[in-house]
């Protein structure tokens, strides 16, 4: 009886392992005709576009499934059961090949365009996830994984990092729509399947082990960025996504840790750019002035910090929705007041909806950021110097961010966040702490909102709304923090990563764009309300799996508390 | 405790000193006119029915309610009627409805419990100085310390809403002794324990008395109060009834009856001593029945 059910098992996982070589071996066909579908899928023995990512899927497939036959040496891929993740690759190859051939039928008009390689890849890719889904379910509690030397423990880590930089790059030279959304079909379901393999968990163990060089990885990996491009076109989305992403670390501390719903954030963000642009020296500043950049910066974030301390200190006092309701209204009052500040409706400060424009660029010793360099041998363009500079100030962010919220004012913040009441008797000065967290969060924005200004070039008041289609803007900040997850620092990064690259990315879905991102929005909060990072007490705060909490390592080291850092 | 003579010895100093306290809602008058004495080294109870007030007159005394009149004041000194300051000046609490920060763990609720005593504010958390590693590293340790005392130093790194009941609510004990005060108040400490758990609590109390910490309790299960207090006041529909020992307090025909209703004819006093203490095993179906016989008389 058994043996039968286990020999059944491993059939179906043969069976896997042929759906995924097979799949491989499609993506070596011509899958249609032409080469007016982009990408050229024409070539037999060489693929190509889209072709890449089910060949990327089905090698998964092939390799999990032999972690599930049990073959030395990979078993180690599936810590927490194999079956669930096959699935999910297996799901991942099809949806993305699925959506590539129906692409190029619909694209290039009928069924007609396609080489029998197209068909073969459609089969294929079914193979495996009928054999998945007729496995049995084998999750199982992680065991504890084996010892490895540390400097292999760290070389893992470095690679992740590595695979991560390729991966993100990869999504942002995307060329072209299809390939785009083949790209998030095949990421989204591989990293959903690698999570339920247990390896993130795993992942997730080591760089808290080697908190120190995991996070040095990830900035080196981050700093990589712009070595890896030939050309300006993909950095300047790339620093986009930075400030926005800086942007978004910052609101999570008025949201994610002191509770505090900020509807008005991208105004801090509007208060430090327009005043690094009105001291920057440029000919449309009314102010005859040119800040060196430090100070320029200093004065963004104090300004900042000041509306931060004006909006806050009434209406902190209050509880819980009047903050909201004055942060929207000064929101639109701070787009509308500098629109109007234009020396017709008001005293010319602003040059109203024209904006401040001919931002100079920023000159640190002579190195000019508006030129380019080489460096190290690779040609870095004008925003690649932009893309570092604000890579130093989202490290600076989150700097801020772990230290602040693992201290005595962060436990405040959560405190407040968790019950005001009990707080306040605990001997917190509620309005006090709100107040920092508010303020802060205000400076932070308005110093990322100094570089914004030299990255553009230009301010005008239409950057700053509350809802529009071009992140950044206070909706796409909220929903970035919420999407990713609250309190933790890696979840708004990539929360805003995703909600800059798929509008910029999917041009066709302009008219469509909010449509998508509340349906989105919707279905996040009904199976993964607490964002695609869970931080610990979030995760145990949605899902009733109890005694998860249970930390893994020996009781004795009770005295960590750093958890705002997932 | 209940060899005690009847009012508070004169070698003591005065811990909290409540005069006239009131509080009103609208019309409805929850606290009239309330004084009551703690003194150091004293373990204070506070008994009534549902509804007599207990609850907001600990509302009054920490500034969680501005009281209507009256005066609220800690070692010689009045009190502002903010949570905070009066946390700050000494006193601490727990809540009859469980109130911990159930999304942060263990220890972090009683490190939160260390705010007013210690004062690492955003830069130094920021600049994370040697002052700020050295100030971590102490209220860990005392947090730790505090886990140890109430026997939940196991459970650190749990989440606190993971804990059972009788857990939760010593986690509130020692949230409270975290901001070191010189007064603690307990509402209803044991509610929902077993009688076990509700051992083990009384001699918490006992102990954290030991430590020099003055303790006024609201408690319903009466075996609990008359064991554990020097001294017990009976509030009934917001006025002091009476108060003294717990002979006298479990002795006094007006208690009996704020609590059973009438008092039985030519019952003698021992006899309803007995009645109260059956009456004790459940105060909230014990007052359903009081409703009841009261209406009936
Ligand atoms: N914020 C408030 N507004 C209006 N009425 C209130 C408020 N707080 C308490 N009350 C009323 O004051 C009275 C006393 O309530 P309180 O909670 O102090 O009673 P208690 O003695 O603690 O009772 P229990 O033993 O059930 O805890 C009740 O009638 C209650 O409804
Ligand atoms: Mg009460």
């Amino acid at each position: 009886m058994t043996d039968t059910a286990s020999s059944r098992t491993t059939q179906l996982r043969v069976l896997a392992l042929a759906g995924g070589i097979a799949t491989v071996a499609s993506t070596f066909l011509s899958w249609t005709y032409t080469a007016e579908f982009p990408g050229d899928l024409t070539v037999y023995g060489y693929p190509g576009g889209l072709q890449v990512l089910t060949l990327t899927a089905g090698l998964l497939i092939a390799l999990f499934a032999l972690s599930a036959l049990g073959v030395k040496g990979l078993r180690w891929l599936t810590p927490t059961g194999s079956t669930k993740a096959l699935q999910l690759f297996a799901l991942g190859a099809l949806a993305t090949t699925w959506f590539t051939v129906i692409a190029i039928a619909v694209e290039l008009g009928g069924v007609v365009n396609l080489e029998p390689g197209g068909f073969v890849a459609a089969v294929a890719t079914v193979i495996p996830v009928v054999a998945a889904f007729l496995l049995p379910d084998d999750t199982r509690k992680a065991t504890r994984p084996k010892e490895l030397p540390s400097w292999a423990e760290i070389l893992i880590i470095v690679a992740a990092f590595a695979i991560g930089l390729f991966v993100f790059t990869y999504g942002i030279d995307t060329e072209y729509a299809e390939l785009f959304t083949g790209y998030l079909l095949t990421v989204g379901f591989a990293a959903t399947a690698l999570f339920r393999a247990g390896l993130i968990a795993r992942l997730n163990g080591l760089t808290t082990k080697y908190r120190m060089i995991a996070v040095s990885a990830a900035f080196v990996a981050a700093a990589a960025f712009p070595f890896t491009q030939n050309t300006d076109q993909f950095t300047l989305i790339a620093v986009n996504i930075l400030i926005f992403a800086t942007v978004a670390l910052g609101l999570n501390i008025v949201v994610g840790l002191a509770g505090l719903l900020d509807l008005g954030y991208v105004a801090f963000l509007g208060v430090g750019a327009y005043t690094a642009a009105l001291v920057s020296g440029t000919t449309a500043s009314v102010f005859d002035v040119h800040f060196p950049f430090w100070a320029a910066v200093l004065t963004g974030a104090v300004v900042s910090l000041i509306f931060g301390v004006l909006i806050g200190a009434p209406t902190l006092r209050l509880r819980g929705d009047y903050l909201a309701i004055v942060t929207l209204g000064f929101g639109e009052i701070f787009r509308i007041a500098v629109g109007n500040l234009d020396g017709v409706s008001g005293p010319r400060i602003t040059n109203g909806p024209n904006g401040v424009p001919n931002i100079p660029d920023l000159n640190f010793f002579g190195y000019n950021f508006g030129e380019s360099h080489t460096v190290l041998g690779f040609e870095l363009g004008s925003y690649a110097n932009y893309y570092l500079l604000m890579l130093l100030a989202m490290i600076l962010v989150v700097i801020v961010f772990s230290r602040a919220g693992n201290s005595r004012i962060g436990r405040a913040w959560v405190a407040i966040r968790e019950d005001e009441t009990a707080a306040t008797a605990m001997g917190i000065n509620g309005f006090r702490v709100k107040l920092i967290a508010f303020a802060l969060g205000a400076t932070l924005a308005g110093l990322a909102g100094t570089v914004q200004a030299h990255v553009q070039h230009t301010v005008v008041p239409e950057m700053y709304v509350f809802a529009g289609p071009v992140p950044p803007n206070s909706a796409f900040l909220l929903a970035a923090v919420i999407l990713g997850g609250m309190g933790t620092i890696s979840g708004p990064l990539i929360g805003a990563s995703l909600l800059y690259l798929i509008p910029a990315k999917l041009q066709f879905l302009q008219d469509y764009q909010l449509l998508g991102f509340g349906i989105a929005l919707i279905l996040l909060m009904r199976f993964r309300p607490e964002g695609l990072i869970a931080n610990r007490r979030a995760q145990l705060e949605f899902h009733e799996t109890d005694q998860l909490d249970v930390p893994d390592d020996k009781p004795g080291a009770g005295v960590s508390t750093a958890k705002a850092g997932a | 405790m209940n060899d005690m003579t009847t009012t508070t010895t004169s070698t003591r100093t005065t811990v909290l000193d409540a005069t006239g306290v009131t509080m009103r809602f609208g019309g409805l008058t929850a606290v009239r006119s309330v004084d009551l004495q703690v003194s150091s080294g004293e373990i204070v109870g506070l008994i009534g029915p549902n509804g007599a007030g207990k609850t907001t007159f600990f509302n009054c005394l920490t500034g969680l309610y501005v009281p209507t009149e009256g005066r609220v004041s800690y070692k010689g000194t009045v009190l502002p009627p903010k949570p905070h300051l009066v946390t700050q000046a000494g006193i601490a609490r727990t809540f009859q409805n469980i109130r911990l920060f159930s999304n942060m763990t263990v220890l972090e609720n009683v490190l939160v419990g260390r705010h007013t005593r210690t004062k690492e504010g955003l830069w130094s958390a920021l600049l994370r100085g040697p002052g700020f590693k050295k100030a971590e590293a102490a209220s860990h340790e005392r947090a730790m310390e505090l886990l140890e005392f109430i026997g939940l130093q196991h459970k650190a790194d749990h989440l606190a809403r993971n804990l059972p009941y009788g857990e939760q609510r010593k986690l509130e004990i020692a949230r409270a002794l975290a901001s070191e005060p010189g007064l603690l108040l307990l509402d209803e400490p044991t509610a929902g324990m077993n009688p076990q758990e509700t051992r083990v609590t009384e001699d918490l109390v006992f102990a954290i008395r030991d430590q020099g910490i003055a303790v006024l309790v609201i408690e319903h299960d009466m075996r609990f109060i008359f064991n554990l207090s020097d001294r017990v006041a009976c509030l009934v529909q917001g006025e002091k009834l009476v108060e003294g020992t717990a002979e006298v307090v479990q002795g006094d025909e007006r208690v009996i009856a704020a609590y059973l209703g009438t008092p039985f004819e030519g019952a003698p006093g021992a006899e309803e001593v007995a009645e109260v203490e059956a009456a004790e095993a459940d105060a909230h179906s014990d007052t359903s029945t009081t409703g009841s016989e009261g209406d009936a008389k």
